[in-house]
Parts: C-alpha cells; sequence; structure tokens
C-alpha cells in the first residue's frame, strides 16, 4: 500500500448527499478480476452519456478538475454496497483524499486499506472547503496527515481527528495482513480454547 | 471493557466472545467463525494470497457461492455469454479448487443468493461472526449473529487470518411494540425504520431489533427486516434467537447434531441483552403506526405510505432538497401525484431481501384467481435453488407461472443487474429488493422498493397499488 503523508492538490467540488458506491463505480464494471484501470470509468453514469461521450459539465470533466487529487463531497459519502471497487476506481483515477460531513462505514475503512484519507469535518469547515474548491484550479489545499491539519490556498487551516492505528498504518504504508500475523499465536490460542468451549462454531 | 455484572447488549456479549486481542486504543482483533464467499469481491483477495504465498487460515469456515453474475435462464450451466461474467465465476470455481473451499456450483441445486444459503445450509448459527464482501451480509443477524459486509481488502485479510481488525461499534435499539395492521408485512416495517432514521440513522451502531412486532415474525420476515439494517447506515442488525430461531436451524446440514446441539442450545439461550442494559440510540416504533408502503425516490429512505402523494423538493431541507429534486426528475415523477397512480412496466420479485420460500407463498396468496396485467414483464428469482424446488413441490411455481409470471433460476438477478436482468433505460419497475439507487437495475431504470405482497398487488393493476384493497 502507497503511504500517505501530505497532500496538495486540486480539490472537486461534490455537494451532492448520499453519493453511493453505484455512483462512484456502477455495477457492470465490477466484472473485473482486477484492482486497477478503474480510474476511467469513475461515476460513470454522471460522467458518460450513452454513447460513451463526456458530459461536459461533471465535475471532474472541466479542465479545472481533471487533476483532481482531494473531493470535497456531500454528506454520508460511499454509501450502499461494499464494493471495494468505489475506493479502487478512486484511486486510479488519482483520488487520494475525500472530505465530507459523514462517510457511510465500510467505505471509510476500504479507504484506508488502500492508502486513501477520508477526513471529516464538521458542516461549517466543509462548506468552507467546498467554496475553496470551486474555485478551480487555483485554489489548492493541502492535508497533512501528520499534523492532522487541511488548510487552504489563503492559510485558513482546520483539524482533523482520526484513529491513531489508521494513521499509523497509512503514514507508513503498513499492510494490515501482515501486521495481524504477528498475532498469529493469539489466534491460535484464541481457536484452541474456541475448539473446547464451542466445537459447533 | 464491561466488568462482570455490568448488564451486558446481545452485541456485547457476541463481541466480548470473539475479541482475539485488544490494543490499548480499542482496536481489536475479532475472531471470524464463517466467511461467505462470492464471485465478485473475492478475485481480488485470492489473487492476493497467491502474491503473497499465503495460504486460507480456515478453509472448513469459508464457503463459495457464485451468485451476482450468474444468469437466471435453464441453459447457465452449459454456458454464461457475458465473457466477463464468466471469467468472474470460472475464477471462482478455481480459487475455491485452489484453496479448498467448499463452493455451491451454478448446476447444484444448493446454489442460490450467498444470503439465503448461509442460513439454509445450517452455516448460519446464533452467536456466531459471519463475514462476507457484500453489505447485505447484515441479513444472518436474523439469527443473532454478527453479521456483517466488508471490502475485497478484508476478504483477503479473513481469509490469510480468520480475523478482522475492528472497533467496537455503538449499540442501538429499534423496538417495534405492537399488532402489524393487515397488509403490513417484515419489509413494510424495516422500510418504515429506515423512513423514520434516514440512510445514515444506523452509522457507526449496530443496531438490534426488538419488541413483540419483531418477535411475532418468522424466520423470513426477520432476515427482511435485517438484511435493510445496512440501508439503515448500521453495518449489522441483530435479533436475539428464540425458538423459532432453533427451530428454523435443528437439521439443517451444518448445524450442530446430537450433544454438540445440546451444548449449542445452552449458550443460545443466553444471547439476550441483559435486563437494564444501555443503547446509544433507541428508536421506538408502533406497529399499528405501520402502512403498506413505497418509496418514490432514489434513496432507501425516500418511503411514504402507498396512500401517500408524491412530495415536493421544499418539503425538504438542506442538501436533502437539491437531492430530493434530481431524484423526482430521475424517477419522472410530479409533484402532488398520488403514488397509487403510479404505473409500472416491470415487476421483479426475489434478492436476498425477499428471496424465500414464505416470500413466494404471499405472492401466490395474493395471485389467487388473478393475473399479471397484460403486457407487463413480470419475474420472480428464487433466492435459491432449494426456495425454487420447494416452489415447485408445493405447487406455487405452476400458480405463479399460469398466472404469467416468468419463473426463473436462482440467483441475484435484478436486484442489481449485472446478469442480463435488467431494466431498460425509463423503465419503471416494483421491486421486492433493497436498493433504488439510481443505475441500480439498470442504466435510467426506476426502481420503487416495496413487499412482496405489494408487487404482486402491482403485477395485477399495473401500477404502483394498496395491498390492502385485493384482500
Ligand atoms: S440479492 Fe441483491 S442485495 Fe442481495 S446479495 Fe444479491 S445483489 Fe446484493
Amino acid at each position: 500500500m502507497p503511504p500517505f503523508t501530505t497532500l496538495t492538490g486540486v480539490a472537486a467540488p461534490m455537494p451532492l448527499v448520499n453519493i453511493d458506491t453505484d455512483m462512484i463505480i456502477p455495477k457492470q464494471f465490477l466484472k473485473t478480476i482486477q484492482r486497477s484501470g478503474l480510474g476511467k470509468n469513475l461515476f460513470d453514469e454522471m460522467r458518460y452519456d450513452r454513447q460513451g461521450n463526456e458530459i461536459a459539465d461533471f465535475v471532474l470533466n472541466q479542465p479545472a478538475y481533471r487533476q483532481a487529487e482531494i473531493l470535497v463531497a456531500g454528506d454520508n459519502f460511499g454509501c450502499g454496497s461494499s464494493r471495494e471497487h468505489a475506493p479502487w476506481a478512486l484511486l486510479d483515477f488519482g483520488i487520494r483524499c475525500v472530505i465530507s460531513t459523514s462517510f457511510a462505514d465500510i467505505f471509510h475503512g476500504n479507504c484506508f486499506k488502500n492508502g486513501i484519507l477520508p477526513i471529516t469535518l464538521p458542516q461549517a469547515q466543509v462548506d468552507v472547503l467546498m467554496d475553496e474548491a470551486r474555485k478551480g484550479a487555483n485554489a489548492r489545499i493541502t492535508v497533512d496527515l501528520a499534523a492532522q491539519t487541511v488548510s487552504t490556498s489563503d492559510g485558513t487551516v482546520f483539524t482533523f481527528d482520526i484513529d491513531p492505528f489508521r494513521k499509523h498504518c497509512l503514514l507508513n504504508g503498513l499492510d494490515d495482513i501482515g501486521l495481524t500475523l504477528e498475532k498469529a499465536a493469539a489466534i491460535d490460542a484464541f481457536e484452541a480454547r474456541a475448539r473446547l468451549a464451542q466445537p459447533w462454531a | 471493557m464491561s466488568t462482570q455484572g455490568t448488564p451486558k447488549t446481545l452485541y456485547d456479549k457476541i463481541w466480548d466472545a470473539h475479541v482475539v486481542h485488544q490494543d490499548a486504543d480499542g482496536t481489536c482483533l475479532i475472531y471470524i467463525d464463517r466467511h461467505l464467499v462470492h464471485e465478485v469481491t473475492s478475485p481480488q483477495a485470492f489473487e492476493g494470497l497467491r502474491m503473497t504465498g499465503r495460504r486460507v487460515r480456515a478453509p472448513e469456515k469459508t464457503v463459495a457461492v457464485p451468485d451476482h453474475n450468474v444468469p437466471t435462464d435453464a441453459r447457465r450451466a452449459e454456458r454464461i455469454d457475458d465473457e466477463m461474467s464468466r471469467i468472474q465465476v470460472e475464477t471462482l470455481r478455481q480459487n475455491a479448487r485452489e484453496f479448498g473451499v467448499e463452493l455451491y456450483d451454478v448446476d447444484d441445486v444448493r446454489q442460490g443468493i450467498v444470503h439465503i444459503v448461509g442460513p439454509e445450509q445450517g452455516w448460519t448459527l446464533p452467536g456466531l461472526t459471519i463475514v462476507c464482501g457484500d453489505s447485505h451480509t447484515a441479513t444472518h443477524g436474523a439469527f443473532g449473529a454478527l453479521a456483517h459486509g466488508i471490502g475485497t481488502s478484508e476478504v483477503e485479510h479473513v481469509l490469510a487470518t480468520q480475523t478482522l481488525i475492528q472497533k467496537k461499534s455503538k449499540n442501538m435499539l429499534v423496538r417495534v411494540e405492537g399488532e402489524l395492521p393487515p397488509g403490513v408485512t417484515a419489509k413494510d416495517i424495516t422500510l418504515t425504520i429506515i423512513g423514520r432514521t434516514g440512510t445514515a440513522g444506523g452509522t457507526g451502531h449496530v443496531i438490534e431489533y426488538a419488541g413483540s412486532a419483531i418477535r411475532g415474525l418468522s424466520m423470513e420476515g426477520r432476515m427482511t427486516v435485517c438484511n435493510m439494517a445496512i440501508e439503515g447506515g448500521a453495518r449489522a442488525g441483530l435479533i436475539a434467537p428464540d425458538e423459532k430461531t432453533f427451530a428454523y436451524v435443528m437439521g439443517r446440514p451444518h448445524a450442530p447434531k446430537g450433544a454438540a446441539w445440546e451444548a449449542a442450545m445452552a449458550y443460545w439461550q443466553t444471547l439476550k441483552s441483559d435486563e437494564g442494559a444501555q443503547y446509544d440510540k433507541v428508536v421506538e416504533i408502533d406497529a399499528a403506526e405501520i402502512a403498506p408502503v413505497v418509496t418514490w425516490g432514489t434513496s432507501p429512505e425516500d418511503v411514504l405510505p402507498i396512500t401517500g402523494t408524491v412530495p415536493r423538493p421544499e418539503d425538504f431541507e438542506g442538501a436533502k432538497r437539491e437531492a430530493a429534486a434530481r431524484a423526482l426528475d430521475y424517477m419522472g415523477l410530479t409533484p402532488g401525484q398520488r403514488l397509487a397512480d403510479v404505473e409500472i412496466d416491470t415487476v421483479f420479485i426475489g434478492s436476498c431481501t425477499n428471496g424465500r420460500i414464505e416470500d413466494l407463498r404471499e405472492v401466490a396468496r395474493i395471485m389467487e384467481g388473478r393475473r399479471v396485467k397484460e403486457g407487463l414483464r413480470a419475474m420472480i428469482v428464487p433466492g435459491s435453488g432449494l426456495v425454487r424446488l420447494q416452489a415447485e413441490q408445493e405447487g406455487i411455481a405452476d400458480k405463479l407461472r399460469a398466472a404469467g409470471f416468468d419463473w426463473r433460476m436462482a440467483g441475484c438477478s435484478m436486484c442489481l443487474g449485472m446478469n442480463p436482468d435488467q431494466l431498460a433505460p425509463g423503465e419503471r419497475c416494483a421491486s421486492t429488493s433493497n436498493r433504488n439507487f439510481e443505475g441500480r437495475q439498470g442504466y435510467k431504470g426506476r426502481t420503487h422498493l416495496m413487499s412482496p405482497a405489494m408487487a404482486a398487488a402491482a403485477a395485477i393493476t399495473g401500477r404502483l397499488t394498496d395491498v390492502r384493497e385485493l384482500v
């Protein structure tokens, strides 16, 4: 997993609430058996018409946002299906950070597994960042994970909360499975106990 | 950590019984008892194992079934036309073989939607932790199992370690007391709850459903309720096991037998929230106030009684106003229009929400002496091959076919349209599934969620219909 330390980039505004994972990556793209290559179909049904032509006024099609690395989004981002294809598509497009007032649980967890930082901020602060994002390519937002800050180009700084373990993993690009396998003895012990206490389980 | 003597919720009890390791910051390693795997969210996970030289730690606790992609026509065992779908199903088959995991393949009568197969085969038991790379894993909570969806990286984590890294969620209680009015079913309960609490109402919580109306439901109905816990924002729903649960589980192929059954029963009896247990959030609903409902918009929280009218965007506040305007446009509805006047093109009966035998019996009961309206496409996709077989043995299948329904093979089908069963742009569907998102059942397709009884009523009249007018 690529580590996440700091990021300065263009932020695309997506004020819509309840952006679900079906919107982020529609089901016809779930048939892949790979993780990569989904970026071109990110937000496919909002981004292209039926003939595959770009819909000009969709935010990521606008010249200012084609290189966006941050999304500033409406409440409850990532709700719906558990498909990890959603963060894979975001990442493949180049989005490394999503900022919203809230995220759906599974999507939120999936982001961390893929080196994407989801940042939750109060409405008033997201509103400020949304306005900033609307300014286009000249207004870059900077995220500093170690310091837990988001700053705008005019110097406004907000701090965000993050689970310390997840922060540690993200900063160092650590693989969960490797970390857990270090606890193999505890898993063995648990299984041995369970076999006796609940042989049916 | 709860200390001895502190009253615990059902969730607390199952959680505590599965902690392998706890870090100082509360991050836990949780043991996973059952891992269900399907073809869409697992290929990258197995590939990850292969790349790192890891094995499946507990293949005997892992079970695989193709469901999302499989066509529902009778010839599917010989060929799947869509090349990508065929590859996914074939990849699951190869992975199951290579890693020693039991597979219910396309030609196996036990194949079906993973959340219907698990309970049917007795993989789902009270008190277990169950995960699957699928958000509707919440369904299994109907048995008092802690069950939730995970992403593909977590699928790989569970395959490799039989554990998950988790933080404990908060406790939420949804209590539905009283008697359900006639024509109101489990689906109306669960939709009404989401309409009330919103799609983010349960975020960060595990919901325990309780109260006399929940206890009064069959196991099938309880699965319908827990299935949609995820639409209410919760990762998992739970219902305390009782005599109905034990009766359902007894004798299933993978359920404990003999002395193990007795021991399991003794444990399962303890799986209920203690008197005085604390919840972080409590929602009370009076069953008598629940009506047969439908959704009008593109979020499962857009729920109204069938007797209602299409709302106006101005009825909502903030960002929801814009979302409602967008939804009305997408759905092709006019504010003020009576819901019961909305005409439909398609009826879909199936999915892990409502693809069980009781659902099909209910549809057959409403259809008695009636027919699907001329010109409508009406399909029934049983949730599993065994549900399909049982319906055939009970004579329901013949009746439904005679009434004008297309009687399909088991799978997810038009619930998400990854197989050929899809809505055409603009087509409007009365659906027993769980998601009405844009494009969910087909590009520009329009979905109205409802109960099987309401879907049957719509099939008869060709419009959204109050089932109470027909019984
Ligand atoms: S039936 Fe629908 S909701 Fe259920 S598992 Fe299949 S696609 Fe998901």
